[in-house]
């Protein structure tokens, strides 16, 4: 029998794969969802198995209407051979993504046919400790963006004694936690959702490794509102895994208990921060908590917990299924292992790119991306989400690392880079991270809270002034307050954007056309 | 969808039997509560705050600091039809802003469209950031976006609506 694989990805139900797997059932043909590849302009990308080897065969941008004169042929223009063939992903190195495209993310047999659960069986074999040395060993740091050893952080919280609930009588059950931080909320990134979407059990399998690494007893997965579709494929496949014993009492015959839930943010891109995250699973407002105490020693509910984001957990199985040694010899000086890129905004080919770190962003952005999708030139690139530097088409041989971005006074954030053609206007991007940083605030450090309605003040005065000289100096001030006095990566990063913008791209700060746009427009989001 | 605020006994009760469950069963359950307010009636309605500070055993000062913190939590009932567009970077990289104000333009030349969408909050990223401007009518992600487009998938919307009424 002939299998047709067809996305059910987010992205690729935006244009249109749910007609096309409909028209291809309504032809009596057998369809599997699946993840989406990371193709993303190949999307619809609509792939057939070999009724012998399996090898798949796929046609891009298939539309329903496409298939109303018969099966697709592959004669046809849109053709477009093996899929793993294809330049883009051959050239990757997936360990995270390894499964995410090719199997049905909602099937547990598919996943373990293609090496799920090999990553907790063989740790289920080790000591808790021995699980903790090969990740330690691994070199993985956290993918959310402030790249702290995992090792280390896994450690800590194995090291402390579960304990009740805060306020909870001392004879209370005892927790500790693993939660991860699916809160995805930096523009420009999606490979959390892709994560969910494609290979939720990947996810479920790696916090149960860290759960029996630390010796936790509860998981939750903090899941932005804004990703519906990644809701529902996680709540189904956290049912699948409880009637498979992948959760719940004695995970696969072992001592371990362990069991996992949904919780739902409510907008708050602030919540993505570590502690404005415990503060938002505890039901409260997402302001930040100050650090000490580290969430390690004292975090969800006041009890020891591990924080990672869901790319961090999502490389644990396949670390431990193929050995931490042979993950430590990808990458290069401290940043191990594979990092999952984004390629977003204005560019040909985007979507997930996995490979070793130290790839530069010019081979991803012109090599793989193939440039703007507008064709004009490239004029800047926002490396790291909202709180990333903009880059100019100069900066781009920088190797993507956690040290060499750094060197550069840029950081890799989340992996997701953002490309602007030369029609972008660097003065309004400024003056948009300082909006962004008015809305999105959670108000508890004055240089944030305030700092960010004074920039927008400060860069409407400096782009209308005749003297900016003086505008501009109050405005490095102002980034220099912010930096310095505030608690996390809002008010701490928001300077970033504004001063790599300011200082790399100084032209648009004086033209007068932009003077009279930027001001008429007034603050957009009120 | 028309205001009705929760003041009657039996109004707090039915409210009290919802939200019961989830604070005996979930720690740290004040979020949750209002999420499910919002899920019930599309909006977290005047008065229902006070029951959900009652039923978590917090103050009402506590559980409405929680309500207005959180962009998701309406006060008012939504818009038949939401049209959310997204305003961050990648899609401002492939004109997100001027589809913004083309969007807005024909929804004031065109009342029907305006009446049925409402003005909703613009969204900071819907995780589409290669198939920019991306846009959420109501639950549908939509990639490639234009006003078109926007037009077209607000007049399924609300065939969808009416089909369902």
């Amino acid at each position: 029998m002939t299998v047709w694989f067809v996305p059910r990805d987010a992205a690729a139900l935006s244009v249109g794969a749910d007609a096309v797997a409909a028209a291809l059932e309504a032809r009596g043909e057998h369809v599997v969802r699946t993840g989406s590849r990371g193709l993303l302009w190949l999307e619809p990308l609509v792939e057939r198995a070999d009724s012998r080897d399996g090898t798949r065969v796929g046609w891009s941008n298939v539309q329903a209407g496409d298939l109303s004169e018969g099966v697709l042929s592959e004669a046809a223009a849109n053709f477009l051979g093996i899929v793993e063939e294809l330049d883009y992903l051959a050239c990757q190195n997936r360990w995270i993504y390894e499964r995410v495209g090719i199997i049905d993310p909602v099937d547990p047999d598919d996943y373990v046919s293609h090496g799920g659960m090999a990553g907790l069986q063989r740790a289920l074999e080790m000591s808790p400790m021995s699980v903790v040395q090969a990740v330690t060993e691994s070199g993985l740091r956290g993918r959310g963006g402030a790249g702290f050893p995992t090792g280390i952080k896994w450690q800590t919280v194995a090291e402390q004694a579960p304990v009740p609930h805060k306020g909870d009588p001392v004879d209370a059950p005892r927790h500790k936690y693993i939660c991860v931080n699916a809160d995805e909320g930096d523009s420009g990134t999606f490979a959390d959702r892709m994560l969910m979407e494609g290979d939720p059990f990947c996810l479920l399998e790696g916090m149960a490794i860290a759960a029996h690494a630390v010796g936790a007893d509860r998981g939750m997965i903090y899941l932005r509102s804004e990703y519906p579709a990644a809701i529902a494929v996680m709540s189904d496949a956290i049912e699948k895994a409880r009637a498979r014993g992948w959760l719940g009492e004695s995970i696969l015959g072992s001592s371990c208990n362990f069991d996992v839930t949904i919780r739902v943010g409510a907008g708050s891109y602030v919540c993505g921060e570590e502690t404005a995250m415990l503060e938002s699973l505890e039901g409260r407002r997402g302001t930040v908590r100050a650090k000490p105490p580290l969430p390690a020693i004292e975090g969800l509910f006041g009890t020891p917990t591990v924080i990672n984001n869901v790319l961090t957990i999502a490389s644990v199985p396949s670390i431990l299924a193929r050995g931490p040694e042979a993950y430590a010899e990808l990458g290069q000086e401290r940043s191990r292992g594979t990092q999952v890129f984004q390629l977003a905004g204005n560019i040909a080919r985007g979507g997930i790119v996995e490979v070793a770190f130290g790839i530069s962003a010019h081979e991803l952005i012109f090599g793989l991306g193939q440039g703007t999708k507008s064709g004009k030139p490239l004029k800047a690139v926002q490396v790291g989400g909202p709180l990333g530097a903009y880059l100019t088409a100069d900066a781009l041989q920088v190797p993507m690392a956690y040290e060499s971005l750094a060197a550069e006074g840029a950081m890799l954030g989340h992996g997701g880079l953002v490309v602007f053609d030369d029609s972008v206007d660097m003065a309004e991007q400024a003056r948009f991270a300082m909006e962004f940083c008015v809305e999105e605030s959670c108000g508890k450090c004055t240089p944030c809270r305030i700092g960010a309605v004074r920039g927008v003040e400060v860069i409407d005065d400096l782009l209308a002034s005749d003297a900016p000289e003086n505008a501009e100096q109050l405005l490095r001030d102002l980034c220099d307050v912010m930096t310095q006095g505030s608690l996390c990566a809002m008010g701490g990063l928001t300077p970033q954007p504004v001063l790599s913008a300011l200082d790399q791209f100084p032209e648009d700060f004086k033209r007068v056309a932009v003077r009279v746009d930027v001001a008429a427009q007034g603050v957009v989001h009120e | 969808m028309t205001e009705s605020p929760i003041k009657t006994a039996e109004q707090i009760e039915n409210l009290k039997g919802l939200l019961t469950p989830i604070a005996e069963r979930e720690p740290g359950p004040v979020l949750l509560c209002l999420q499910a307010v919002q899920t019930h009636y599309g909006y977290v309605p005047e008065g229902a705050v006070a029951v959900v500070a009652e039923v978590c055993n917090v103050t009402r000062a506590d559980a409405h600091g929680v309500f207005s913190y959180y962009s998701d939590l309406r006060k008012t009932p939504p818009p038949l039809i939401s049209v959310r567009l997204c305003a961050a970077e990648a899609c401002q990289a492939v004109g997100g802003r001027a589809l913004a104000a083309a969007w807005g333009e024909a929804c004031a030349a065109d009342p029907n469209l305006a009446g049925a969408t409402g003005t909703d909050e613009p969204v900071f990223c819907l995780g589409n950031c290669a198939l920019g401007p991306a846009a959420l009518v109501n639950d549908q992600l939509i990639g490639n976006v234009s006003v078109e487009a926007l037009k077209s998938a607000v007049a399924a919307a609300q065939n969808a609506a009416e089909a369902s009424l």
